[in-house]
């Protein structure tokens, strides 16, 4: 198994305040992984320092190879590396299309209409609210259009943040499944942000946990399913 | 056949009101400086029956293309603003100056500048959602630019324009780089600044701009080297058409070529929409987090809004100049830019046809209601409170998708106001 992205001792700031403190982690090609910590831990800036916005202070970030740390996000991005940042941000008063088309931006078309066919098989919801506007869909739908939208640009590193944030169990559960069924049809590598661990871990290969901007654990799913600190921590309610 | 008879039938009668009164009752000043009504009635008889026939025409050809599948909105597919003013108004637009009347085409001269720049900012503040107070700036670099080319080079106004529109476009650019990383109230601020540096700079700049006292005799434009002084050499419009000089033609050329040069606007801002550019503006109006984590570059993004809605701005200025003969920093106040992004706003932010109806409510209402001196204005900002009680989201408020597969469906405004936009 190839490693996809490897990230080491990497730090970021807002101004003065540290964010990150030195992450090590690994993404195999291939894998689910999943991140997991507390509210303001830093998951989503660890997510957003891999596309560039905040930039990385010191530490490297090699993905596929080279060292992206110090690039702008629009360079990064063009290296097949997606997001669905947190919060879905679907564009509000843009049609589902028009949604979908931003996520090829700067890509051929031909390719577009063939990636978006697939987007709709995955998703026919998106395909039946074709025409709707974004910001009136439903949270579920919403959340389909964002990971549909990252998928426009035929990623192989799918970056999700809080996929299930805000929705009902049953529809968080098709968006896992359909999670599931991506990596394993097309072999899509994954890195996942979740509040909702137990479900992130039994979908992972591997998880890590993130406290305070430093990596605390890290383990296959089941091992740190099995932890009780974590259990304590994550599953049980209470932080 | 009858339907598309009766939906014809009522546009000519439409077009009978309006041109009925406005071209066939011209008032010509009669002997004795007596006013008289010159009636016309062939000339409204053939507007009425090319209004007749195009829109025979038109609803016939969309019969016979490939039946649409109705939408969800079908009260909005056919009938909205745009599908029936948009046609109606370029019609009153190409026949206005026809009527003769020198008043009125200077009016439509001053709406038609105002609709231009209107377009213009509404690329800036009504797609890419950079909201700019110092459009003004633009105009005023295009104005200039324009009269010390002509004067110092002695170059024409067909090769200043596109000068002026890449030097007005430079300073877009210019001012785009500080403001990149500044949003809403901090951007229009700045941008507000801009505009004013720009005026002071060209007020204090003596031996380039003259100061105060501006730049005179500015030359006006030729068509195709024919002049429209009022002599009658073979050089001149009047001449080489064996006509009778009368100002009336020169200033019914201005009229089409700003006139043109809005058409321009238009037709580029609604090209632009269409391409990955343009969508990448409306996106990043939407939400520029989300335009990063798609990979999208922000700053060329920003920076084409500025450059592009720059260069119409300066198009304009050349134009205002060659029509002025003589500009000077007066003309360029911070009143210019809230004027002109009045017009968007109430227009209904990213609305083309939008802009042109309010640029005609506030600029032709404004002519309008000179007589009433000291209560114009009063009238002019209860109008406007009113508009934005009324209709919070500006006159034409939908927004059309700019790609969809098949049907068009309109987003209607009552729904887009749930948006955050
Ligand atoms: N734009 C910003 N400016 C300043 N501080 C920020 C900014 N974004 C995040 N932070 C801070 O950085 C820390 C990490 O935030 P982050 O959003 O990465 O947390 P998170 O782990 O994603 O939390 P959550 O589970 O609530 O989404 C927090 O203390 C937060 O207040
Ligand atoms: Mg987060």
């Amino acid at each position: 198994m190839s490693v996809l992205l490897e990230l080491q001792g990497v730090t970021a700031f807002y101004g003065a305040i540290q964010a990150l403190k030195g992450i090590d982690l690994v993404v195999n090609e291939g894998e689910i992984v999943t991140l997991i910590g507390a509210n303001g831990a830093g998951k989503s800036t660890l997510m957003m320092t891999i596309c560039g916005t905040p930039a990385a202070r010191d530490g490297r970030i090699i993905y596929d190879g080279t060292d992206i740390h110090a690039m702008p996000t629009h360079e990064i991005m063009r290296r097949r590396i997606a997001q669905s940042p947190e919060g879905r941000r679907i564009f509000a008063r843009m049609s589902v299309y028009e949604n979908l088309l931003m996520g090829a931006h700067g890509g051929d078309q031909v390719a577009a209409a063939q990636t978006m066919e697939q987007v709709f098989v995955m998703f026919p919801r998106l395909k039946e609210r074709r025409d709707q506007r974004g910001g009136t869909l439903s949270g579920g739908e919403q959340q389909m259009l964002a990971i549909g939208r990252a998928l426009m640009s035929r990623p192989r590193l799918l970056l999700l943040d809080e996929p299930s944030l805000g929705l009902a169990p049953l529809v968080s559960k098709a968006i896992f499944a359909a999670i599931k069924a991506l990596n394993r049809t097309t072999g899509l590598t994954v890195l996942l942000v979740e509040q909702n661990a137990v479900q992130a871990l039994k979908l992972a290969h591997r998880g890590y946990v993130l406290v305070n901007g430093a990596i605390t654990m890290q383990g296959t799913g089941a091992e740190l399913l099995a932890r009780p600190e974590i259990r304590a921590a994550y599953l049980e309610g209470g932080h | 056949m009858i339907k598309a008879l009766k939906d014809a039938g009522i546009s000519a009668l439409i077009a009978l009101g309006i041109f009925g009164a406005m071209v066939g009752l011209p008032s010509v000043v009669g002997e004795g400086g007596k006013l008289s009504l010159d009636p016309q009635p062939w000339t409204v008889a053939i507007i009425v029956a090319v209004v007749f026939i195009g829109r025979l025409g038109m609803v016939l050809w969309q019969a016979n293309r490939k039946p649409r599948v109705k939408a969800k909105s079908a009260a909005h597919s056919k009938y909205t603003i745009s599908n029936v003013a948009g046609p109606l108004l370029l019609i009153v637009a190409v026949v206005l100056p026809m009527a003769g009347d020198r008043y009125l085409i200077d009016v439509g001269v001053l709406v038609m500048t105002y609709v231009m720049l209107g377009w213009g900012l509404n690329i800036v503040v009504g797609l890419a959602g950079l909201l700019d107070l110092g459009y003004v700036a633009f105009y005023a670099v295009g104005a200039y630019s324009y009269a010390l080319l002509a004067q110092t080079f002695g170059l024409g106004f067909w090769t200043c324009l596109p000068l002026a529109g890449l030097l007005a476009a430079f300073w877009g650019m210019l001012l785009g780089f500080p403001v990149l990383r500044l949003r809403g109230d901090y951007l229009a601020i700045v941008t507000l600044a801009f505009g004013e540096i720009i005026r002071v700079v060209l007020l204090n700049w003596t031996q380039l701009t003259g100061g105060p006292n501006g730049i005179s005799g500015i030359p006006r434009p030729t068509l195709f080297g024919l002049k429209f002084t009022l002599g009658d050499g073979p050089d001149t419009f009047a001449g080489f058409f064996h006509l009778t000089p009368s100002v009336t033609y020169r200033v019914a050329f201005l009229y089409y070529v700003i006139f043109g040069l809005a058409l321009l606007t238009n037709w580029v801002s609604s090209r632009l929409r269409r391409l990955p550019l343009g969508r990448a503006w409306e996106a990043l109006r939407e939400d520029e987090i989300a335009c990063r984590a798609l990979g999208i570059n922000v700053t060329t993004t920003k920076l084409t809004a500025f450059a592009i809605g720059a260069c119409f701005g300066g198009f304009a200025g050349a134009f205002f100049a060659t029509r002025q003969a003589f500009i000077s920093p007066e003309s360029f106040t911070f009143i210019e830019s809230a004027i002109v992004l009045a017009v968007v706003v109430l227009g209904g932010l990213g609305s083309q046809i939008g802009v042109a109806l309010a640029a005609i409510v506030m600029i032709g209402g404004g002519e309008v209601f000179r007589d009433f001196n000291e209560y114009r204005m009063l009238i002019f900002g209860l109008a406007l409170v009113v508009v934005m009680v009324v209709r919070p989201r500006g006159l034409v408020s939908g927004r059309t998708p700019s790609v969809s597969l098949g049907k068009g469906v309109h987003i209607a405004a009552d729904m887009m106001s749930q948006g955050h936009g």
